[in-house]
């Protein structure tokens, strides 16, 4: 199947993955390695892929994801077209809580080619976090991977009480206010 | 090249109006005039009242499309000439507000102005200008510009006496006049636009040499009620600085004014999403028969050696291209301006495979106009000169506020 989706394969025990997508590859490494830093006290993998859909002849060594996050690049408007073409390759399931948007490059706005109007709407429309960092800072990064991190092990149930759907409408809730 | 000639330079299928014929190089919109009628389009200014007409004809110059031949990839060995400023200046909210409305119009492009006297705004043109976006000034009046003159000059001479010496060896007088520009305006309400002109003058022989001018300056605002309705009294709102000169004069002169009427002097850059507007705006507008071509200077990032592209497009089907991408005249909406640009990277990446929307526009050269990202204008044209001010006035509003 060419779409991703959530629930199709059975989860693995005390272990999470995350999938980054994004069309700037050492940006995606470079917040996959602060991830990897981080204390947890569970397994992670990280996959990474410059856009969807994921390959399908690796489909069956694939673990069950639990976390998407499109990276897109406020500074070039391809990372946004690119995204929005990937977009189409997501089951419309994951977008309850296990989808988020990570608007990077925020930093410099005299660089920036993407309207951040049209990044607030394609959260709105996917009803899904938008979590604007600016990933070539260090500081940031590790902050962003901590929240990812978090993100995570919500989004794959290891935090008994809250699921991803509650923990999503939490977040974009308290963004409204 | 061989493989661009015999490609007709027509857009992809995304444009809705636009027709694919590959046989004729030519771009068509569907809408094709009848040769010699030229459909009048109604423009509206911003304060209500027209300000005048624009025209929107059809090309049927027979030129050779000249976007295939003129697309060029440009390896430079350095970056662009002139490119070493710092920029400064956050540029949200409002200038995304008021440029890139959704569905509601954004500003018009530059509508000829027949009160601007061109003679005596010709000294303005063909100079490149670097932007400064100013707060607005307290108790400045534009009665005194005679004592202004004399207290900057003052100023100056001590700032060369300090050591702060801007030129070393020949030793020179300067004089500093301040004159106003009343036409450059956009309506009674802004003020007028005021100039500042250094001269020199060789302290050798001051009776035998003539008056050089070193550097000249000038504050303006057209359009700038958004700004200037909200100031209490005793403000003057002239939220627009350009400077042409050593960049040694426009620290001395922007210090004393700083001092004097406690504003302050940012640089004012443009972002990229900026450029694209610009670039939509002023293909849009009516230009005569030989104008130059409309050209985007890309910097490719990332890269071990630094790669600027440049994207020439005849100036004529970039302009039909924009006529059938805008639907309502005297709207501009960020749909629009978006769709016209894919148009042309799409193109781009049809020949060249190269992702253009990947890399930052740094500069716009229309034959109306060009701007650079650090900041830098020239205006070309004395026509749209108070709508091409009138666009910086709102990028350097929202930099203040």
């Amino acid at each position: 199947m060419a779409v991703v989706r959530p629930f199709d394969k059975l989860p693995a025990l005390n272990s999470a993955t995350v999938l980054l997508v994004g069309s700037d590859e050492s940006l995606q490494q470079k917040l996959a390695e602060a991830i990897l830093k981080e204390k947890k006290s569970f397994k992670i993998s990280i996959h990474l892929a410059t856009s969807l859909p994921l390959p399908s002849e690796r489909d069956h060594l694939r673990p069950r994801i639990d976390l998407i996050a499109f990276m897109i690049d406020i500074k070039s408007k391809y990372s946004l077209k690119n995204v929005e073409a990937s977009l189409a390759h997501v089951d419309a399931s994951f977008f309850l809580g296990k989808v988020c948007f990570l608007v990077t490059g925020v930093g410099r706005v005299n660089y920036c080619s993407v309207q951040t109007n049209a990044v607030w709407k394609l959260g709105e429309v996917y009803c899904s976090p938008v979590l604007y960092c600016e990933l070539e800072l260090e500081g940031i990064r590790v902050a962003t991977a901590q929240r990812l991190l978090r993100m995570l092990q919500i989004c794959s149930g290891q935090i008994p009480g809250i699921s991803a759907l509650s923990f999503g409408s939490l977040i974009r809730n308290s963004a409204d206010e | 090249m061989s493989r661009r000639r015999g490609e007709a330079s027509t857009p992809r299928k995304r444009n809705k109006k636009g027709q694919e014929k590959a046989s004729t190089r030519r771009f068509r919109p569907r809408q094709t005039w009848p040769p010699g009628a030229v459909p009048r389009r109604r423009g509206g200014s911003r304060e209500g009242d027209s300000n005048g007409a624009w025209r929107a004809a059809a090309p049927r110059s027979g030129s050779v499309m000249e976007s295939e031949a003129a697309a060029r990839t440009l390896p430079s060995a350095g970056r662009l000439s002139g490119a070493a400023r710092r920029s400064r200046g956050p540029l949200f909210g409002r200038a995304h507000g008021r440029f890139g409305q959704g569905s509601a119009g954004g500003p018009l492009p530059p509508c000829s102005q027949e009160n601007a006297d061109p003679q005596k705004t010709a000294f303005l043109l063909r100079k490149q200008w670097t932007l400064y976006s100013v707060t607005p000034l307290y108790r400045f009046s534009s009665a005194n510009l005679k004592e202004y003159a004399r207290l900057l000059g003052a100023f100056i001479a001590a700032e060369k006496q300090k050591g702060l010496a801007v030129e070393v060896g020949v030793d020179l007088d300067i004089k500093v006049t301040f004159s106003s520009l009343p036409d450059l305006r956009g309506s009674d309400q802004d003020q007028a636009a005021m100039l500042v002109q250094l001269s020199s003058r060789s302290s050798v022989s001051p009776k035998n040499s003539e008056e050089k001018l070193m550097w000249s300056g000038w504050f303006c605002c057209v359009s700038g009620d958004d700004l200037s309705e909200n100031v209490p009294e005793d403000f003057t709102c002239l939220p627009l600085f350009l400077a042409n000169g050593a960049e040694s004069y426009v620290a001395i002169v922007g210090s004393w004014f700083q001092k004097t009427f406690d504003c302050r002097f940012c640089r004012l850059a443009i972002s990229p999403l900026n450029l694209t507007w610009m670039a939509a705006m002023w293909t849009g507008c009516k230009v005569e028969k030989n104008a130059s071509a409309t050209e985007l200077v890309f910097s490719v990032p990332c890269l071990p050696q630094p790669l600027d592209i440049s994207y020439a497009i005849h100036p004529e089907d970039a302009k039909a291209l924009w006529d059938t991408v805008q639907k309502t005249p005297g709207e501009i909406t960020q749909e629009e301006v978006d769709l016209f640009m894919d148009c042309l990277y799409s193109h781009f990446h049809r020949h060249f495979k190269i992702h253009l929307s990947a890399t930052k526009l740094v500069k716009v050269s229309t034959a109306i106009a060009s701007a650079h990202c650090d900041g830098i204008i020239k205006f070309l044209q004395s026509k749209y000169l108070i709508g091409v001010l009138m666009l910086l006035t709102e990028l350097a509003i929202s930099q203040i506020q």
